[in-house]
C-alpha cells in the first residue's frame, strides 16, 4: 500500500511516501502502526483532529476499512482557491 | 466542463474570452479570479502551493458536477495553478456560464466556496522571517454549510 502525506505532514514524516506491507483494518490501525514505528511518525500523528485523510483519492475517515486499498493519504485541512 | 491544474500562469482575459466563445445561448458568464495577496507588514516573498495530482483533478470534477446538477448553468471553467507564486500573480479562476446571471454567480460561488476546502491543495507563505504553512479557517468550513 502506498502511503502518502502533504504539507506539514510530509516535512514531519521526512518524506512524501511510504510503500507499506500492513495488516491494518483501517485507517486508525494503519496510523498505531506507524506511530510505534518511528519518533517522526509520531510527531506528524500527534493530533488527528488537525489531520485529513483520504482513501484512494477520495476524502474519508480514521474509521474507514483499508481491505483492498491502493494509496492513504494524510494532510492537513485543505487551503485551496 | 473544463478542469485544468498547473504550474504555468494563465492569461485570464484570453481564457475568458476563449470561454465565452465556446458558450451557446448563455446570457450570463461570471468570472472570480484568486491572486496572491501581499502580507500587509509581513514583506510576502513567495507563495508556494502544493497539491495531490490524481486526487485534485478528480475532487474539482466532483465539485464541478455539483454545480451543474444544482444550478441552470452551461459549462464551467476552473483553472488552478501549483507552485511557487509571487505576491500579485493569479492562483486560479473560475468561470461560469448560464441563461441568467443568478444561477452563474451562485455556481460560481459555490465553487470557490468548496475549492477552499475540499480540493486538496495546501498553500505555504514564505516571508523574511521564514515559511509557514497557511491555517485553514473555521469560516471557510462553515460557508460549506449555506449550500
Amino acid at each position: 500500500m502506498d502511503v502518502l502525506y502533504f504539507a506539514w505532514v510530509r516535512e514531519r514524516v521526512g518524506r512524501p511516501k511510504d510503500r507499506i506491507e500492513t495488516g491494518a483494518a483501517t485507517v486508525r490501525e494503519l496510523v498505531n502502526e506507524l506511530t510505534q514505528k518511528e519518533e517522526r511518525y509520531a510527531a506528524a500523528f500527534a493530533d488527528l483532529d488537525a489531520l485529513r485523510v483520504a482513501v484512494d483519492q477520495e476524502l474519508s475517515d480514521f474509521d474507514a476499512p483499508l481491505e483492498n486499498v491502493r494509496e492513504v493519504a494524510f494532510f492537513p485541512p485543505m487551503t485551496g482557491g | 466542463m473544463d478542469i485544468r491544474v498547473q504550474e504555468e500562469a494563465f492569461d485570464l482575459g484570453h481564457e475568458a474570452r476563449g470561454f465565452a466563445a465556446r458558450q451557446a445561448g448563455m446570457g450570463a458568464l461570471v468570472t472570480f479570479t484568486g491572486i496572491v495577496r501581499d502580507l500587509e507588514g509581513d514583506d510576502l516573498k513567495a507563495m508556494e502551493i502544493e497539491h495531490y495530482p490524481g486526487m485534485t483533478e478528480r475532487a474539482i470534477e466532483k465539485i464541478a458536477e455539483e454545480a451543474l446538477s444544482r444550478w441552470n448553468i452551461g459549462d464551467i471553467l476552473v483553472i488552478h495553478r501549483y507552485g511557487a507564486l509571487e505576491p500579485d500573480e493569479m492562483i486560479m479562476m473560475v468561470a461560469t456560464s448560464a441563461p441568467h446571471r443568478a444561477d452563474a454567480f451562485q455556481a460560481a460561488e459555490f465553487l470557490m466556496d468548496f475549492l477552499k476546502s475540499r480540493a486538496p491543495f495546501w498553500k505555504k507563505e514564505v516571508t523574511g522571517d521564514g515559511a509557514g504553512w497557511v491555517a485553514a479557517k473555521d469560516a471557510d468550513e462553515d460557508a460549506l454549510d449555506r449550500w
